[in-house]
């Protein structure tokens, strides 16, 4: 009935096209991701054992794990978040609470947002300059600054924007009962803005736990371990880089078991974040 | 000579004649009228904005006035005044002078957050804190009281009570204050402002955002609340500063075009503009 207009049946059809294009880019972009995850558990899951967890790399040809490469991920990015998160949320801070119109926020939210789409690896050059250049050699320590320079500029940006999502009235509300203004900020609007910066410094933490480039110059890699921030230090990217690149068939194992356990705890961070999210809208 | 405004006003609304063409008459002043807060030639900009073009009004103490006029008239304005409000943006300032008993709160030498504490106030918007029931009232008195955990759970039950909110969440004050519905919550910022035991009480609209029973509930909660305080309420609703206050000012354009006792501003207004805006010709 309605299709004996022709205006309507033309505006219906290329709606049709419409939605169709837009669906079809959208099972093109998801298909890639299928595909990876698909690989990464149909090589890596075979390789997963206790032995992973628990022993160090091994030299090519004999049995053993990816334990000292867990454990230095694990090292470098807690620390890497634990520098890097409190600089960042002060530095949001200033920017939404305090500055928000000064001078000095304007360039610091541009030199932000370039330190956000830096290439990591320009990152891990600085640092190697700055750091292991100076101390004469790879440590776990400079690849621990080298990630941290990476959650920094995460972790203002969220602060900026989730404080910039607080509703003024609450701020004035709270200083309408003569409560000072860092209280104002530390316990109403770090509150009310909590979900979104948790969730900031999770990313930022996904984002880091993957990256290699920086790492290469800093923390190098260590084949037996050790928790010693002062020398080179094991990291699953890393490990996964080197092995992968190997031309022995079990380091290639080890390579794709890395890759499946970074990108699961990854994907757990970021289900995490979300939960995370949608319960504090509720 | 030294007279204070009140005074002034006794004297002047006592002469029998008012010189022609005033720009309006001064209220009749009861006798145990005080005046808690007296404004003086108040100048606000907004930037290079003039926004209050010298306005001078007595608050009476343990009464309550309502501030009427079309939007964007300077009553909130005025209302963010008297707790200095406006500090909190750049580019705001304040000329004349504002005294809280006496003391001259615009002087760069008031403590803004003693000053708040004093002069408690309510938004349009209820804003409970993203905290319980029960915080949300502790919150405020904390910083400026040491209480016992018996003392503070008698302060949140008094302050509850009094804002005619306890028997709805007694069972339930640890509940997030984000989950009561808008007129309790609203009643919650008002028991929030009475739990830290200001001397006045700024209501900015306080009801423009409630259904009409909550809005019932909280005017009679004004009607209690003056009796310990002073309040300033600015509202649109003609019927509810008629209802609830007993002094009136009428603004328009940044200016006080009448202050007098509510039953004259709504009988016998002496300015037109009055007249006009209350009987719905403009605003």
């Amino acid at each position: 009935m309605s299709n004996a207009n022709p205006f309507y049946g033309r505006r219906k059809s290329r709606s049709n096209l419409m939605m169709g294009l837009c669906m079809a880019a959208s099972l093109f972009g998801l298909a890639w991701l299928v595909l990876i995850l698909a690989a990464l558990i149909w090589n890596g899951f075979s390789g997963l054992s206790l032995d992973v967890f628990t022993q160090n790399t091994p030299p090519p040809g004999s049995a053993g794990g990816l334990l000292n490469a867990i454990i230095g991920s694990l090292i470098m990015t807690v620390l890497g978040v634990v520098i890097g998160t409190p600089i960042g949320i002060l530095a949001g801070t200033y920017m939404a609470e305090y500055g928000a119109h000064g001078k000095l926020s304007l360039v610091v939210r541009f030199i932000n947002d370039i330190l956000l789409s830096a290439p990591s690896i320009v990152i891990g050059l600085f640092v190697y300059e700055v750091m292991v250049v100076r101390m004469g050699h790879f440590s776990g320590f400079a690849g621990a600054v080298a990630l941290s320079i990476i959650v920094i500029p995460v972790v203002v940006r969220t602060t900026e924007d989730m404080l910039n999502l607080v509703p003024n009235q609450l701020r004035e509300a709270a200083s309408a009962l003569g409560m000072p203004r860092h209280l104002v900020i530390r316990r109403i609007a770090y509150r009310a803005a909590r979900a979104g910066m948790v969730t900031g410094v999770l990313l930022a933490i996904a984002r880091v736990s993957g990256e290699t480039a920086p790492l290469l110059f800093t923390a190098l890699n260590n084949q037996f371990g050790g928790a010693n921030l002062n020398g080179p230090m094991a990291s699953l990217p890393v490990v996964i880089f080197q092995f992968a690149l190997s031309p022995y068939k079990d380091w290639q194992q080890l390579a794709w078991t890395g890759a499946l356990i970074i990108t699961l705890s990854v994907l757990t961070l970021s289900i995490l974040a979300r939960v995370i999210a949608s319960r504090s809208r509720q | 000579m030294n007279m204070t405004v009140a005074q002034s006003a006794a004297v002047s609304s006592a002469r029998p004649t008012q010189p022609a063409g005033a720009k309006r008459q001064m209220p009749h002043v009861p006798e145990n009228a005080n005046e808690k807060i007296s404004v003086r030639n108040l100048k606000f900009y907004y930037g290079d904005t003039l926004a209050l073009k010298g306005i001078s009004l007595p608050l009476y103490e343990r009464k309550v006035t309502a501030f009427i006029g079309p939007s964007g008239c300077g009553k909130s304005t005025l209302l963010r005044i008297l707790n200095r409000m406006y500090d909190l943006y750049p580019g705001q300032r304040a000329d004349g002078e504002v005294l809280l008993d006496g003391e001259n709160i615009l002087s760069p030498k008031q403590d803004k957050n003693l000053l708040r504490s004093r002069v408690g106030m309510v938004f349009q918007k209820p804003t409970p804190f993203p905290m319980t029931i029960y915080d949300n009232i502790a919150f405020g008195v904390r910083l400026y009281e040491k209480l016992s955990k018996a003392e503070m759970d008698e302060r949140v039950e008094s302050s509850l009570r009094r804002a005619a909110l306890w028997n709805e969440v007694k069972d339930k004050l640890h509940a997030s204050g984000q989950s009561l519905s808008g007129g309790q919550q609203q009643r919650l910022c008002i028991a929030r402002t009475v739990a830290i035991k200001p001397e006045v009480i700024l209501l900015d609209e306080p009801c423009s955002a409630l259904d009409p029973i909550s809005t019932a509930k909280i005017e009679e909660l004004i009607d209690e609340l003056k009796a310990e305080y002073t309040i300033a309420i600015v509202t649109h609703n003609m019927q509810q500063a008629a209802r609830c206050s007993e002094y009136t000012a009428f603004m328009y354009l940044g200016e006080l075009v009448e202050f007098d006792e509510t039953s004259r501003i709504f009988t016998t207004p002496s300015d037109q503009r009055t007249q006009d805006y209350i009987t719905g010709r403009f605003g």
